[in-house]
Formats: structure tokens, C-alpha cells, sequence
């Protein structure tokens, strides 16, 4: 069954709600117990890095995770500051990520682009590589909605599933064998969030 | 390309849905549950709900109640009326709505704004000044759902607020509410150049192309109203609804020049 981590960050009802409409069984966790027989794992997220990894390593979860996502290479979705957690560091703060992929978070404000209104706030269109399996049936139109401070820099091109323009070109989209992470919410992002989640729901075991 | 925002702000007053008019009047129009359901199968950008008994009450904000908007809202999600702390901010994101909006508390105690950002991040919190013109020129920020003149400035309390940690600022013109006859351009057009943070604008909006004109005079913007999505025709029949994808696609295009 999808498991929703809960260790106190992110919209869990959103994805439950999401979830409950297209008819694919979810349950949350909130102890390593009720994680380990995930066959698919959303990792939610929002607020600062910091304070997420202070979280989820407070949670008593992290080990069950590394567990299940790098041994037994369940697929995990990262959202918003859940994807930016894949990454080994950020700019917002000073603790290590997950460092699931090969990549750091920057700051939008460090870019200098007095044009650029911060946070990064509403619906913006995302460009899918092709094969990218996360977003079938999204590749003519996708728009999400964003809402975050910090972008994701992947190291290798390969990674990256998605990009989205604002003030600079981005990894809106990651992938890498099992582990994806989306920057953008599809918990609320209408019909293009739910066939996401759908195709999530769906992916083929590694 | 990050998309201008056209917003339904619903007001909620005695557990019923009402629209006002220069923030008197509060004229039933239906069930709130009800219209969040029909945005969602409209697909809106986004939805503001506000509970206009709050502040006035000293209430406590109603949790029940925005549980259920939550679990009904598919799309992002901002509740203002009656949040004080961060405390209670971080209470109403855990039930799952995307930003907390704050005014009457803010104006009091500006420091709020730093304390419920350290709590749920910048990027939840939305700073909304109800707006009245001065005799002389200018805008003073009121409080308490339009009663109280704080006697601020809300060019001044716009920048405070961005200083403080605000994630965007919502400016509601209260000699415009419920009119129907257009945006206070100017004064949209000033508060875009006080601050970087995103914005919404609400107050006056009466067709589509009121949303073309606030677009064309602030880009990237929040254009959010009331009456424009409950009332039909001249006899303000309650009928709600919202602009098809194609109307909405048809505006940005006409209308966003950046």
C-alpha cells in the first residue's frame, strides 16, 4: 500500500483526499511500524529544510526509509521541501539532507533578479523530458502550482525529470531509479496533480 | 511562465456564505461547503476564505470549520478571521490548508507576522490590509472588519510587513467591496511597487475584463473578488461561477505584457 510519511509536515489530508478520489488505497505512517510494508512511499514537506530534517530524523522513520528506498528500492515521491530533502544540502539551512540524489538546494533571492517576486507563488507550466514516467499523459500541458523560496540544482543532468522557468531555468521534477521528487504541490494542483499522482500510484516496482 | 492568479474570496458570517457591500450589508448567498465544492470542479487557482465574525468577536478562529474546508478544498487554500498567534496558525496548516492570512492581529502586533513565519514558513503567511481612502489623499489600513482606523499607512505597513517575513500581501479595498465597478487601480499599482512579494488584490471587481486591468497594471498578480463569482446579471442573482480555462487563457494573453 502507498504510505504517506507523517512526521509533521505537509498537507497529509490533501494527499488522502486526492487519493480517496481517483479509488488507491493510502495509509499514513507515523512510526517506523506502520512504514515498513510500504510499497510506495510519499514524502510531504513544507517550511524550512532544517526544521524538516530535525523532523523527520525526531520521527524515529529515517532508518526504516534508508531501508526501504535504498536496499529495497520501494519508489518514493519527495514534494516541495520533501524533494528538497533528496538533496545532499541547501542554502536555507545548515543541516545534511537525505542526499538521495546528487544535488543542492539555492535561493532564488541569490540569483539578484530585482524583477523576481519571492516566494515563487502560483501556477507555472512544467516541461517534462519525455520518457519521464511521472508525467504520462502531461507532456503536452502540465501546470502546477508552486509555492517555495529554494530551487532544486541537480549535479547530473540525468536527474532531472522536469524543469519550470522562473528567473531561472529549474529541476521542478526529479528522478532517479526508484526516488522521484516533485517541487511543485499536485495535492493541489487540480486534474494535471491528480493523473501525477495516478502515474505515481501506478509506476512498475523497480 | 508563472501565470497571473483570478481568486474567489468567499466570507463566511454566522457559518453562511455572504457577500458584502463596502464591507456592510451581508447579504446570504449559500452554503460555503457547497461553493468550494463547485471551485473545485471548476478548477479556480486558488480560494480565500475569510471569517469576517471573527476579529470583531475576539473570537477564537473556528477549527471545526476549516477542517471541513480542507478536506473539501482541491485546490490552495487560505484562511483568514481571528488568528492571533502562531500558535494558532500552525493548528490551521496541520489541518491542511496552504497559507494563513492575518490583518487585525498584524496591525496590533506587527511582530506576529515574524512569529507565525518562524512557525510555518514565509511561504504560508499572507498579510491582508483592509484598505480605506483618506479625504487628503491616500490609503489608512482598517482593522476589525472595517470598523477601526488604525491610522497606519498600507504602503507603509505593505513594506513592514514584507521586512517582517511576510509571503505575500493581500490588499482589500474597503470603498470598493461589493461595487462591482472595478479595481482601485492606483492604489494596486502602488502597493505592486512597495514590496517584491507576490500579491493579491481584492475589492471592485466586476467583469473580466476588471481582472485584464489589474493584470495590465500589475503583471503577475492575484485577482481575486467576491460578488464577481456569486451574483449574475443586473438583479444580482446568486449564481456561482467562474471563468472557463479557455476565458481565463484568452485574458493572460491580452492582458500580461512582462
Amino acid at each position: 500500500m502507498i504510505k504517506i510519511v507523517d512526521y509533521g509536515l505537509g498537507n497529509i489530508l490533501a494527499f488522502q483526499n486526492m487519493y480517496k478520489r481517483l479509488n488507491v488505497d493510502v495509509s499514513v505512517a507515523r512510526t517506523a511500524a506502520q512504514l515498513a510494508d510500504a510499497s510506495r512511499i510519499i514524502l510531504p514537506g513544507v517550511g524550512a529544510f532544517d526544521h524538516a530534517m530535525e523532523l523527520l530524523d525526531a520521527s524515529g522513520m529515517r532508518a526504516t526509509l534508508d531501508e526501504l528506498v535504498l536496499r529495497r528500492r520501494v519508489p518514493v515521491l519527495g514534494i516541495c521541501v520533501g524533494m528538497q530533502i533528496l538533496a545532499q544540502s541547501s542554502e536555507e539551512g545548515r543541516l545534511a539532507g537525505l542526499g538521495w540524489i546528487d544535488a543542492r538546494v539555492r535561493s532564488f533571492d541569490a540569483l539578484k533578479r530585482d524583477d523576481l517576486l519571492l516566494p515563487h507563488m502560483g501556477w507555472n507550466d512544467v516541461q517534462p523530458i519525455t520518457s519521464a514516467p511521472l508525467f504520462a499523459g502531461l507532456l503536452s500541458e502540465g501546470r502546477f502550482y508552486f509555492l517555495h523560496s529554494y530551487y532544486f540544482e541537480c549535479a547530473r543532468d540525468q536527474d532531472v525529470a522536469a524543469r519550470t522557468t522562473y528567473g531561472v531555468d529549474f529541476a521542478c521534477a526529479v528522478h532517479a531509479g526508484n526516488i522521484y521528487g516533485v517541487q511543485f504541490h499536485p495535492e493541489k494542483s487540480h486534474h494535471f496533480g491528480a493523473q501525477l499522482l495516478k502515474n505515481f500510484s501506478e509506476l512498475p516496482p523497480c | 511562465m508563472l501565470r497571473p492568479r483570478i481568486i474567489p474570496c468567499l466570507l463566511v458570517h454566522d457559518g453562511g456564505l455572504v457577500k458584502t457591500v463596502r464591507f456592510k450589508e451581508p447579504k446570504y448567498v449559500g452554503d460555503p461547503i457547497n461553493a468550494v465544492k463547485i471551485f473545485n470542479e471548476k478548477e479556480a487557482d486558488e480560494l480565500i476564505v475569510l471569517d469576517i465574525d471573527a476579529s470583531v468577536q475576539g473570537a477564537e478562529p473556528n477549527f471545526r470549520l476549516i477542517a471541513q474546508f480542507a478536506a473539501e478544498c482541491r485546490m490552495p487554500l487560505c484562511y483568514g478571521g481571528g488568528v492571533k498567534t502562531a500558535q494558532q496558525a500552525k493548528r490551521i496548516i496541520g489541518l491542511g490548508v496552504e497559507k494563513v492570512a492575518v490583518s487585525s492581529a498584524a496591525i496590533d502586533n506587527p511582530a506576529v507576522i515574524t512569529e507565525i513565519a518562524n512557525e510555518v514558513g514565509s511561504q504560508s503567511v499572507v498579510v491582508v490590509i483592509d484598505a480605506k481612502k483618506k479625504l487628503l489623499g491616500g490609503h489608512e489600513a482598517w482593522t476589525r472588519n472595517g470598523k477601526k482606523n488604525s491610522g497606519r499607512s498600507v504602503l507603509e505597513f505593505a513594506k513592514q510587513a514584507a521586512e517582517l517575513g511576510a509571503g505575500e500581501i493581500v490588499v482589500n479595498s474597503i470603498d470598493n467591496d461589493g461595487l462591482m465597478t472595478g479595481y482601485d487601480l492606483a492604489l494596486a499599482r502602488k502597493v505592486r511597487e512597495a514590496t517584491r512579494l507576490p500579491m493579491s488584490f481584492l475589492g471592485g471587481a466586476g467583469s473580466l475584463a476588471d481582472f485584464g486591468k489589474l493584470i495590465a497594471e500589475c503583471g503577475v498578480v492575484g485577482a481575486a473578488a467576491g460578488s464577481f463569482f456569486v451574483f449574475k446579471g443586473a438583479y444580482r442573482a446568486v449564481l456561482i461561477s467562474y471563468p472557463a480555462p479557455a476565458q481565463k487563457d484568452e485574458l493572460i494573453r491580452t492582458h500580461l505584457t512582462q
